[in-house]
């Protein structure tokens, strides 16, 4: 299967309810009268797009020129046009400016944080690199132990590149402490990538938040420049609180980007319309899509928004 | 985040003040703030639907009450029918020929795992239940080893075995538990989607090898409009007892909760309040209902405020306050007291509309309670005619003073800072001045 109809599978089956609402709002009217936009609108609530973004998206919608007469798919590709057109500035790959160049990666809890890490070290390694990833989540019971799983997973995947674990020194270890260590362990061997996993905190513990400046600082003792890229990540089935989420990590820490994580299931991740609103909105530089090695990639907007509203992908 | 539907519901029923009845017009003008509201709260649409017919139903043909605030009158029927809609608070039901199990079960990175060691602590410790925790989770790498370090951390048994096989686990998990006569087995099960249909089937599979007496799905507690779906799929596969959800200690208003009540008529168990194996909270539709609302547990909140004002003291300082008189270090100890009466600060601040995002911003040590038992014991420590007048403080008897209670001149100066301040505030609010500072707060 390729990526792009990996996603496409995933977000098909997400698709379905929005689908739905689509083929009951169209039914016999061929026009977009106030009973199909009502429909249409409680789709886009149903994709967790938030309430203005979805009464913005159908303003537009309503000044688009639609073809007459009216079918389904049509009304479909305005809506996904429409929406990939407000979400083409988020997709930007991520870039390597530095050598070793260094990831800080954050989020709440159980947002997906060690297996995304997991896998971009793979790919990364595939691709020859050579990665340490910082286990600086010295919190959660295991962490360690499940981060190591997957970087030997990562590091047996391939023979061109290498993925290697610097665990803290001693249980209970600073955080700051081992992703120093890391960046320590990748300037001396002449490494590519520095990934920092840490514990995953909820947006309005301001205590746990001010680590991660704490942890910024331990870096910039050997590179001012570093970390290059802040990184949150997102789990696709969380709803309207992602905003002041966002917002309350890119305080503490200036983020660079964003990944959304579980977009295999059900979930939608409509809140990325309500994030790409925003003035300066993060671009999303990858997203998730199932619990494979393989199955990070990158965000194409016009693919997101076509499964988001239900085209097929097969057509 | 700090939103009170009620004033925006003030503000779109303000035109009804005076007018007998609520018409049909004026209540859909309120609801469809309500719908704002409870979408931004990520309350899933068919919850939002039926909760709308059963307000729009009650509320229609309602008296407008005398004096009251027509907004307010449909919030208070807004919020019964949440509480309601929410269900009544129901406790984990574990009837059974020991050993009772419990299958957790979720989407991945709900908290099932975590929850697994809150729940066997709280049996252990408020249940006096011996309990064993055994994973099933065979797929997230080191899932079994976390398992077992809560067990350790909890003090209840570790269900340890070689096989890496889902159904082997769980029968010899069954055995060991019956071996040991424990009185609870918790099933900790690997992370699954509802459209997986090969894990699901192997969740059905478990079951009935296990057959539990209570099966709970833990879901994260700032989950979207998905929750309904999430929910449905579960409950069809493996019929659902309770439902947990998990970080409610932070800043989500928690919709999910009610969709996925409102989807399975499932009862709501328990509330997960924090990484620490001890922050576990029995559900209580109320403060939920509220905290849904945008409106904080203003129940609780009236009720404190209440007795507190019930008290003589809260009476006779109200007398003073309107008379103009200024206050003495005496009454600012009754307020001290009266407040400590109340659960202190972080108990105020919990009920408050919209404070709980301010409470984590505050520095947990300037909210300390105990503070006040320090200040009031600076207060304990002057003479009455220092306490009448507190002019008469200077370095001298301040020092005295903070001697007399084993506290630092520091301590001293703060509390008679706090009597100017009180002081300061009585003459805005008798001003008004107060009102309008309130008012641009907001």
């Amino acid at each position: 299967m390729s990526w792009l109809s990996r996603i496409t599978a995933g977000l098909t089956k997400s698709a379905a309810n929005v689908t739905e609402g689509i083929k009951q709002a169209i039914g016999i009217a061929a026009k977009l009268d106030d009973a199909t936009l009502e429909a249409l609108e409680e789709a886009l609530i149903a994709a967790d797009t938030s309430l203005p973004v979805a009464q913005a998206l159908l303003k537009d919608l309503k000044k688009a020129k639609l073809p007459d007469p009216l079918t389904q798919e049509a009304l479909k590709q305005a809506l996904a046009d429409l929406i990939a057109a407000r979400l083409q500035p988020l997709a930007q790959p991520l870039s390597f400016p530095a050598s070793p160049t260094v990831i800080l990666v954050a989020g709440v809890n159980g947002a997906g944080k060690t297996t995304t890490i997991g896998k971009l070290a793979a790919q990364w390694a595939a691709q020859g690199k050579h990665v340490v990833v910082a286990a600086a989540d010295t919190f959660r019971a295991a962490a360690v132990a499940q981060l190591k799983v997957w970087t030997d997973r990562a590091d047996a995947s391939t023979k061109k590149g290498s993925v290697s674990i610097v665990p803290p020194a001693k249980e209970g270890a600073d955080s700051a402490s081992v992703a120093y260590a890391a960046l320590e362990k990748a300037q001396n061997e002449h490494a590519d990538i520095v990934l920092i996993d840490t514990a995953g905190r909820l947006a309005n513990r301001a205590d746990l938040l001010a680590e991660l400046p704490k942890l910024n600082r331990a870096l910039q003792k050997q590179d001012a420049t570093a970390p290059h890229h802040t990184l949150l990540v997102l789990d696709a089935t969380l709803g309207q609180s992602t905003l002041p989420q966002v917002a309350e990590f890119h305080k503490q820490i200036p983020l660079t980007g964003l990944i959304v994580t579980k977009l295999d299931g059900t979930a939608k991740a409509g809140f990325l319309l309500a994030l790409a609103a925003q003035p300066n909105p993060l671009p999303v530089v990858a997203i998730g899509v199932g619990e494979s090695l393989d199955d990070l990639g990158p965000f194409e907007p016009s693919a997101f928004a076509a499964a988001l509203v239900g085209i097929d992908s097969a057509k | 985040m700090l939103e009170f539907i009620q004033e925006k519901l003030g503000k779109a029923l303000s035109s009804l003040t005076g007018k007998g009845l609520l018409t049909e017009a004026d209540v859909d003008t309120a609801l469809r703030e309500l719908r704002v509201s409870l979408l931004e709260a990520d309350v899933a649409l068919p919850a939002i639907k039926h909760l709308m017919a059963t307000v729009r139903e009650r509320a229609v043909g309602e008296a407008v009450l005398r004096g009251a605030n027509p907004g307010q009158q449909v919030v208070k029927i807004v919020y019964d029918a949440l509480v309601e809609l929410l269900g009544a608070e129901t406790p984990l039901e574990l009837k059974a020929a020991p050993p009772a199990v419990i299958l957790m079960c979720g989407l991945q990175g709900g908290g099932k795992t975590t929850t697994s060691g809150k729940l066997a602590k709280w049996l252990k410790d408020t249940q006096k239940k011996t309990v064993m925790l055994a994973s099933l989770d065979v797929y997230r790498p080191a899932a079994i080893e976390q398992l077992a370090i809560l067990a350790e951390k909890t003090g209840a048994l570790s269900f340890s075995h070689d096989s890496m096989d889902v159904m082997v686990r769980a029968k010899a998990a069954m055995a060991e538990a019956k071996k040991l006569s424990v009185d609870v087995l918790i099933v900790d099960t690997a992370g699954r989607l509802a459209i997986d249909e090969a894990l699901m089937a192997e969740l059905v599979a478990v079951r009935e090898v296990i057959k539990p007496t209570a099966s709970l799905l833990v879901a994260d507690g700032q989950t979207g409009q998905v929750a309904v779906d999430v929910a449905k799929a579960f409950h069809d596969k493996t019929p659902l007892t309770g439902l947990v959800l998990t970080r409610m200690d932070g800043d989500a208003r928690g919709g999910a909760a009610l969709s996925m009540r409102f989807i399975t008529g499932v009862p709501i168990l328990f509330l997960g309040m924090g990484e620490q194996v001890g922050a576990l909270e029995a559900f209580r539709p109320e403060g939920l209902a509220g905290r849904i609302l945008g409106q904080g547990d203003v129940v609780a909140l009236v009720g404190k405020l209440q007795a507190a004002a019930a008290s003589e003291d809260g009476a006779r300082l109200e007398e003073k306050l309107m008379s103009g008189k200024s206050m003495d270090m005496t009454d600012l100890k009754k307020q001290m007291l009266m407040m400590k009466k109340m659960g202190g600060m972080t108990g105020m601040l919990d009920l408050l509309p919209g404070m709980g995002a301010l409470k984590n911003k505050i520095d947990p040590s300037k909210v300390d309670d105990k503070v006040i038992v320090r200040q009031i014991a600076v207060i304990d420590s002057m003479t009455a005619a220092e306490r009448k007048n507190p002019s008469l403080l200077n370095a001298k008897r301040r020092i005295r003073i903070a001697k007399g209670c084993g506290l630092t001149v520091h301590d001293v100066n703060k509390v008679v800072k706090m009597h100017e301040q009180m002081n300061q505030m009585t003459k805005m609010m008798r001003s008004g001045q107060l009102q309008k500072m309130m008012g641009k707060m907001k």
